[in-house]
């Protein structure tokens, strides 16, 4: 046996190695064949049969079978593109949407859903012949939350979406309910997600080939917030949104188009332009100066980091007897929002505390839930207004007739868009502890850390979901762990419980590979390496800024000694700090009573 | 669906299973088969807690489960199980009309299948693997074979006149 495996494709000889299945091999190859249920992140299901393919073995029998359930074999010939299989992908397509919800006009995924493309291919025009199955059974839309909507009508059972909530969350909100025609995929007793402790994250949203699941759209929000003449707007954009927006405009992905976010921004009629990166600054000056204080005092051990409002909210449904565990800081969404109420009005004219509006670029869908956190409202107005996702954003670009590639790249405004590296690469899963220990070295030495690189933490794909790092701070040995996914987060729960736990710090980020794998990003169905360039672009922007660690930006020098004073201040308390609640109470799955 | 968040359902009961079970998510039919003789039916409330208890479960899994077979029932089953059998044979020979007698004599009516006392509830069932006799009707694990209308009605009666004794 020759270690060299190869099988034709087409007539065309292609080599493989360790490919999970068929459809990946073919797709290297160069080949497309369509899917709803296969997301490469996922395991496989093989329910829609859209990937079927012609195989035909040495001893010259020949077979249709699903590419994504068949490891790749040697020898083998295989089709993809035969009067069969087409004959295949066109009555899946049929009968699925002779009961799906055609009103793609008016659906948010119209342009990015898999069905409407594929049906469109294949030159799906009449599905009249079938009889519709639940024609006058409408079933309830769930918009009952801040983040998503689910609509049944569009859902086709590809159970994308369970999967990934069950294999990235492993908390399963999600799920299969009932038989045969009356499968549905539903939240606990069809309950809404709202009241089934649903973090929000939007990974179901991000694998869902229809309209079934969808990022709440407050695009029209934004446009009334803009068009208001009495009000004033002011944006701030998260790390992650710079390096994929241009997706949807064809740049690459990890492209950094900060720069042209700011000036469509501008463009759109936002009265100022900031950054959140500055607040990741912020972020970590009052969470390294935390963890400084836990470490010498020994309590509240480890810490976790709070930046992710979907990991913040799995702690308090799920573990509220842990909640001392998080760092109080708020994200940098929540630090920036009040910094900027508080001082806008200060430095710019014409605004006043009560004309202020903030609206927010997130690459997250639990973001809006987390700006309608109680904790995160003062004096009966939430912190931040809106929350839009980076979707969103290209949408109102988009509809805006602005030509982004073409924009004239513009600055943020200062003193609230400077930022050093170490904000920048918040957006990858490791990031933010990075960027802590960067800061925390020389809160404890004195002097600044020599080498910014700790490529431990560093990646983001599959492989990497749980990164342990050894540092030594002179002498004092901390262990830090970095994971992404809130299974991988429940395991170190588990040791932590169980007395195995060995580390000082713990970073999570709901997502896998951390926002910018976010919900609220640009779809990519169908590549998971996309998540790997975009914090590549992250890594870039931040090896090349000048200043890379976050103690080190001047205007956030400039910050504490203008105004919040210290790190850990009582004024920094009072803008930058939050506290946490036991949420399990309101929880259905409080049901022993 | 009914809403069903009874206060004071007995969970000790439910750990007692679970226990016995070892809280392992491949028991998980059969843990949900002793908890619908102990409540009679499935409350939601103890689907979700059992989807909390065990490891790699969530509510939405157990519910999916729960859905999924015909022999789980979401809704509170009577004291008399009446399980009518609408096997090929069974149907052939007469079920329907069988069902329709016992529907009337019970007076459940839209769908409902608990009598209102809670003393009977009414199924269908697919073969039950004695067609010599069909129709066959089932009350709680005693088979009464080739039935007729006439014939159910004195088996409910009997049954009710019983009960009216006690």
């Amino acid at each position: 046996m020759s270690d060299k495996k190869t099988l034709i494709i087409n007539g065309k000889e292609v080599e493989f190695t360790d490919e999970p299945n068929l459809l990946e091999v073919i797709r290297k190859a160069g080949f497309n064949v369509p899917t709803f249920c296969y997301r490469p992140d996922l395991t496989q299901y093989g329910a829609c049969r859209m990937c079927v393919v012609e195989v035909e073995y040495p001893n010259g029998r020949t077979v249709i079978n699903s590419s994504c359930t068949m490891p790749p074999e040697a020898n083998i010939k295989v089709k993809t593109n035969t009067e069969r299989t087409r004959r295949i992908r066109k009555t899946v397509l049929e009968l699925l949407l002779a009961n799906h919800d055609r009103e793609c006009t008016t659906c948010d995924k119209s342009g990015k859903c898999e069905l409407q493309r594929y049906a469109e291919e294949y030159g799906i025009k009449d599905v009249s012949k079938y009889v519709q199955l639940h024609k006058d059974r409408f079933k309830e839309i769930d918009p009952w939350n801040p983040s998503l909507v689910r609509d049944p009508n569009k859902c086709i059972l590809c159970g994308a979406c369970v999967r990934a909530c069950a294999e990235f969350q492993g908390h399963a909100v999600l799920g299969f309910a009932n038989r045969g025609s009356k499968t549905v995929v539903q939240p606990m007793a069809g309950k809404p997600l709202a009241s089934v402790d649903c973090v929000f994250c939007g990974q179901c949203q991000a694998v869902c080939p229809t309209g079934a699941l969808t990022i709440k759209n407050e695009v029209n929000d934004a446009w009334k917030l803009i068009t208001d003449k009495d009000v004033k707007v002011v944006a701030q954009i998260a790390p992650s949104v710079r390096v994929a927006i241009g997706e949807e405009f064809g740049l690459e992905p990890g492209e950094n188009s900060i720069k042209l976010i700011n000036a469509a921004l501008k463009e759109i009629g936002f009265d100022l332009v900031f950054d959140t990166n500055f607040s990741a600054d912020l972020t970590i000056m009052e969470e390294a100066h935390e963890f400084v204080e836990r470490v010498s005092k020994g309590e509240n051990l480890p810490l976790f980091t709070s930046c992710c409002p979907a990991w913040v909210r799995y702690m308090e449904t799920q573990h509220p007897d842990m909640l001392h565990h998080l760092s109080s800081c708020k994200s940098p969404q929540g630090m920036l929002s009040p910094v900027l109420r508080e001082l806008v009005p200060q430095y710019f004219e014409g605004f006043t505390k009560e004309n202020l509006k903030i609206v927010s670029i997130m690459p997250c869908t639990a973001k809006k839930a987390e700006a309608k956190r109680e904790e995160l409202r003062k004096d009966g107005v939430f912190e931040t207004d809106l929350v839009l996702t980076t979707q969103e954003l290209a949408k109102m670009i988009k509809s805006a007739g602005i030509d982004f590639k073409a924009l004239e790249p513009a600055e943020g405004d200062s003193p609230f868009a400077l930022y050093s590296g170490a904000g920048t690469i918040f957006g990858a899963s490791g990031g933010v502890a990075e960027a802590a220990v960067r800061t925390a070295y020389e809160f404890v030495t004195g002097e600044p850390l020599s080498d910014v690189d700790i490529k431990g933490m560093r990646g983001v794909d599959k492989n990497s979901r749980c990164k342990d790092v050894e540092l030594d701070i002179k002498g004092t040995k901390v262990k830090v762990r970095v994971v992404s996914t809130l299974k991988e987060a429940e395991k170190c729960i588990k040791e932590i419980k169980n007395g195995t736990a060995d580390f000082h710090m713990l970073e999570v980020m709901a997502c896998p590979g951390g926002c910018i794998n976010g919900g609220g990003q640009p779809l990519s169905f169908n590549d998971s390496k996309v998540k790997e360039r975009r914090a590549e672009g992250l890594y870039k922007e931040d090896s090349e800024l000048p200043y890379r660690r976050s103690n080190d930006n001047p205007d956030i020098k400039k910050l504490y000694q203008e105004y919040l004073e210290a790190p850990g201040s009582h004024k920094a308390h009072e803008l930058l700090h939050t506290v946490y609640r036991d949420k399990f109470k309101n929880s259905y799955k409080d049901v022993v009573k | 669906m009914s809403s069903q968040t009874h206060a004071g359902l007995d969970y000790s009961k439910v750990d007692e299973i679970l226990a016995s079970y070892e809280y392992k998510k491949s028991n998980l039919i059969a843990i949900l088969q002793k908890v619908q003789e102990v409540f009679r039916y499935l409350p939601l409330d103890v689907m979700t807690y059992i989807g909390t208890k065990i490891e790699g479960l969530s509510p939405a899994t157990v519910y999916g489960v729960a859905t999924f077979y015909a022999q789980f029932s979401l809704q509170p089953k009577g004291k008399y199980e009446v399980k009518v059998c609408d096997g090929t044979a069974c149907h052939v020979r007469g079920s329907m009309p069988v069902l329709n007698a016992i529907h009337k004599c019970l007076d459940l009516k839209d769908g409902k299948f608990t009598t209102e006392d809670g003393l009977f509830s009414v199924e269908t069932v697919s073969c039950l693997g004695a067609c010599g006799l069909a129709p066959v009707v089932v009350v709680n694990g005693t088979v009464y074979p080739q039935m007729t209308a006439d014939a159910i009605k004195t088996v409910i009666e009997t049954i009710m006149g019983e009960e009216r004794g006690n």
